[in-house]
C-alpha cells in the first residue's frame, strides 16, 4: 500500500515509465481545452468522480472496509445544492458546504451503529442506505421534483458572477479534484492514515495496540461521506440538473469499477481509474453496437495484467527483481 | 509477593461456546509465568480475554486497578501488550511504520519514540538492517521479531506473547525466547503462551497448565521433567 516501502533507488529509465501516463493525461486535458466540446463534459464527469472515487478510498482502500452505499452522500450534497440554490435562490458557496455539512452529519449518525458491522453485513446495510435515499429523492417531490428532477441549477460561483462556460468549470473541477487527491495523500501519510491501515491490516492487531477502531473507521467514512457529497453538488452546479436516476446503483458500480481498475489504497489509483473509465467507453465509440463487448474486454484485460490496478504498476515494475528473492 | 496481573473467574466464549471455563491466574511484578497447552486448550483465548477482545466474564486487575472488559484500547493504554497470535504484523507496511505504529499511543513525542527505537534496535539488531523492507517479506523469524519488536514501541509493563515460536525452526525460536527472557530479567512481567513446553519452561519459574479450556494444574519446571508428565496432566483432565 505504501509505495515509498521499496527500497530500490529510483531509476532514470523508469521514472520515464511513470511520466508517460501524466503526459498522456496532460495531452488529452490540452486538446479538451483547445476543441471544447463533448470531450469537456466527458472530462468533467471523470474529474467529479475522481473526486467521488477517492472519498470511496479512504474508507474501502485505506481502511478495508466496504460501502455500497456512497450514492446516497453523492445525492444528499447534489439535492441540497440544487434545492437551496435553484428552488431557493441561494449563493453556490453557501448551499454546497450545507449539502456536505448534512452529508457528514448523516454519515455520523448511520456510521455509528452500522460500522460494528463486518465484510457482508456492512456491505448490506450500506447498500440499504443508498437505496432509501435514492427512494426519497423519487417520493419526496414537492421538493425534489421526484423524476422530473430539478432544472437551471446555477454554475459554480459568488456574488452574482457565474463561471462563464463549460471549459470554466472543468478548470474549476480540475482544481477541486487536485486539492482532494492533495489532501488525500497528506492524510495517508499521517497519523490517521496509518492508524487506518493497521485496522485494514488486522482490527485485532491495531486494537491492541491502542487504536481506536470503532472512532477511525467513522472517521474515515465521515471522510468518505464528504467527498461524496462535495462530488456531488459540483456534478449538480456543473450539469445543471439533477434527477434520481443519477444517484442509483449505477453510480456505485461505475465507482467500484474506477476503484478497482486505478488502483485501490493507492493515492492516485482512484484519480487513474476515473479518467480511464469515462474515457474508455468513448474511445471504443467506433465498434458502434460492439462498444460495450470491447469495453468489458479492455475491463477484463485490465485487471488479468494489472490485478491491483494501474496505480500498482509502476510498483509491480521496480518490484519484480525484489520478490524473486525475497 | 506484590501481584502485577490477577485474573479471577475469567471466563470467554464465541457466541454460545464457552472456550475458557471461569479462570484464576496470577502474576508477579517481574515474573515469567507460562501457560501451556495443548491446541484447543483456550490459551489464545485466555489471552484475548485479558486484553478485552473477546467477550466474556470475570475479573482482570492490573496493578491493583480493574481493567476493562470490553475496552481494548484502554487496556494496551495501562501497558497492557498483547503480540496476538500469528505475529498480527501490518504486511503492506515497512518494518519501520509497523514500529512506528507500536509507539502509536505516544502520539508525537518523537524523543521518546526514537529513545524506544534505538532499544528495540539493539534487542534485533536485523530490524534495523531491514527499516525500510515490507514487513510481509520478512522471513518468519523476522517477523516474530517485528511483532515482539512493535509491541515493545508500546512501552509495555507487561507482555502477553501468543505462541512466539510458531512456525519457527528450533534454533530461531530458542533465540526468541532468549530475548523474551533477556527482557525479563530487566524486569518486564511476561505472560507467555506456548505450545513448546520445554522452551517456556527453561524460562519460566512457574506454569499453568490448560487443557479443554481451564486450568488443570500449576506446576514448576522441575515437576515437568519429561513429556509423559505433561501428557498426564492434560489428559487426566479430559
Amino acid at each position: 500500500m505504501t509505495l515509498r516501502a521499496t527500497t530500490l533507488p529510483p531509476r532514470k529509465i523508469s521514472s520515464l515509465y511513470f511520466l508517460l501516463p501524466w503526459l498522456a493525461g496532460a495531452g488529452v486535458l490540452a486538446y479538451a481545452f483547445i476543441a471544447g466540446g463533448y470531450l469537456v463534459t466527458v472530462l468533467g464527469f471523470a474529474a467529479l468522480y475522481a473526486i467521488f472515487v477517492t472519498g470511496l478510498n479512504f474508507f474501502m482502500g485505506y481502511t478495508g472496509q466496504v460501502s455500497f452505499g456512497q450514492n446516497a452522500f453523492a445525492a444528499i450534497g447534489g439535492y441540497t445544492s440544487a434545492v437551496l440554490t435553484a428552488t431557493h435562490g441561494w449563493p453556490v458557496f453557501l448551499a454546497m458546504p450545507l449539502g456536505i455539512a448534512a452529508a457528514a452529519l448523516l454519515a455520523l449518525l448511520i456510521g455509528y451503529p452500522t460500522l460494528r458491522l463486518r465484510g457482508h453485513y456492512l456491505a448490506m446495510a450500506t447498500l440499504a442506505l443508498g437505496m432509501i435515499v435514492q427512494e426519497i429523492a423519487v417520493q419526496w417531490d414537492r421538493v425534489t421534483m421526484g423524476y422530473t428532477g430539478i432544472a437551471a441549477i446555477p454554475a459554480l460561483g459568488a456574488f452574482g458572477w457565474e463561471l462563464p462556460n463549460d471549459r470554466a468549470q472543468l478548470a474549476s473541477l480540475l482544481v477541486a479534484l487536485g486539492f482532494s487527491v492533495w489532501v488525500s495523500s497528506r492524510l495517508k501519510a499521517s497519523r490517521l492514515g496509518h492508524a487506518l491501515a493497521a485496522i485494514a491490516g488486522s482490527e485485532d492487531a491495531a486494537r491492541a495496540l491502542g487504536i481506536d477502531v470503532a472512532r477511525y473507521k467513522l472517521l474515515a467514512f465521515v471522510i468518505a461521506a464528504v467527498y461524496a457529497a462535495f462530488a456531488g453538488s459540483m456534478f449538480a452546479h456543473f450539469v445543471g440538473f439533477i434527477s434520481p436516476e443519477m444517484f442509483g446503483l449505477h453510480m456505485v458500480v461505475l465507482g467500484f469499477t474506477m476503484l478497482y481498475v486505478g488502483g485501490i489504497g493507492t493515492v492516485y489509483g482512484p484519480l487513474i481509474g476515473a479518467f480511464i473509465i469515462s474515457l474508455l467507453p468513448e474511445t471504443f465509440r467506433g465498434f458502434k453496437d460492439y462498444q460495450d463487448l470491447a469495453y468489458g474486454v479492455a475491463l477484463i484485460v485490465i485487471l488479468i495484467y494489472a490485478p491491483k490496478g494501474i496505480a500498482s504498476l509502476s510498483r509491480l515494475w521496480t518490484a519484480r527483481k525484489k520478490e524473486g528473492g525475497a | 509477593m506484590e501481584s502485577l496481573l490477577s485474573v479471577e473467574g475469567l471466563s470467554a466464549h464465541y457466541g454460545n461456546v464457552e472456550a475458557l471455563h471461569p479462570t484464576d491466574l496470577k502474576l508477579a511484578s517481574g515474573e515469567l509465568v507460562a501457560v501451556l497447552g495443548p491446541n484447543g486448550a483456550g490459551k489464545s483465548t485466555l489471552l484475548r480475554a485479558i486484553m478485552g477482545l473477546t467477550p466474556g466474564a470475570g475479573r482482570v486487575r492490573f496493578e491493583g486497578v480493574d481493567l476493562p472488559r470490553d475496552d481494548t484500547c484502554a487496556v494496551a493504554m495501562r501497558g497492557v501488550i498483547l503480540v496476538p497470535e500469528g505475529r498480527g504484523i501490518f504486511g503492506p507496511m515497512s518494518v519501520r511504520e509497523n514500529l512506528d505504529l507500536g509507539a502509536y499511543l505516544l502520539g508525537a513525542r518523537h524523543g521518546e519514540i526514537a529513545a524506544r527505537l534505538e532499544r528495540v534496535f539493539a534487542l534485533f539488531p536485523r530490524l534495523k538492517d531491514r527499516q525500510t523492507q515490507l514487513a510481509g517479506s520478512l522471513s518468519g523469524g523476522e517477523q516474530q521479531m517485528l511483532a515482539i519488536g512493535r509491541a515493545m514501541m508500546a512501552g509495555p509493563r507487561l507482555l502477553l506473547l501468543d505462541e512466539p515460536s510458531l512456525g519457527l525452526a528450533p534454533r530461531l525460536a530458542a533465540e526468541i525466547l532468549e530475548t523474551l527472557g533477556q527482557l525479563n530479567r530487566e524486569g518486564l512481567g511476561i505472560l507467555l503462551v506456548e505450545q513448546r513446553a520445554p522452551l517456556a519452561l527453561k524460562l519460566a519459574k512457574r506454569a499453568y497448565l490448560l487443557s479443554v479450556g481451564r486450568v488443570v494444574a500449576e506446576v514448576t519446571p522441575d515437576q515437568i521433567a519429561s513429556p509423559h508428565d505433561l501428557a498426564r496432566y492434560y489428559f487426566a483432565a479430559a
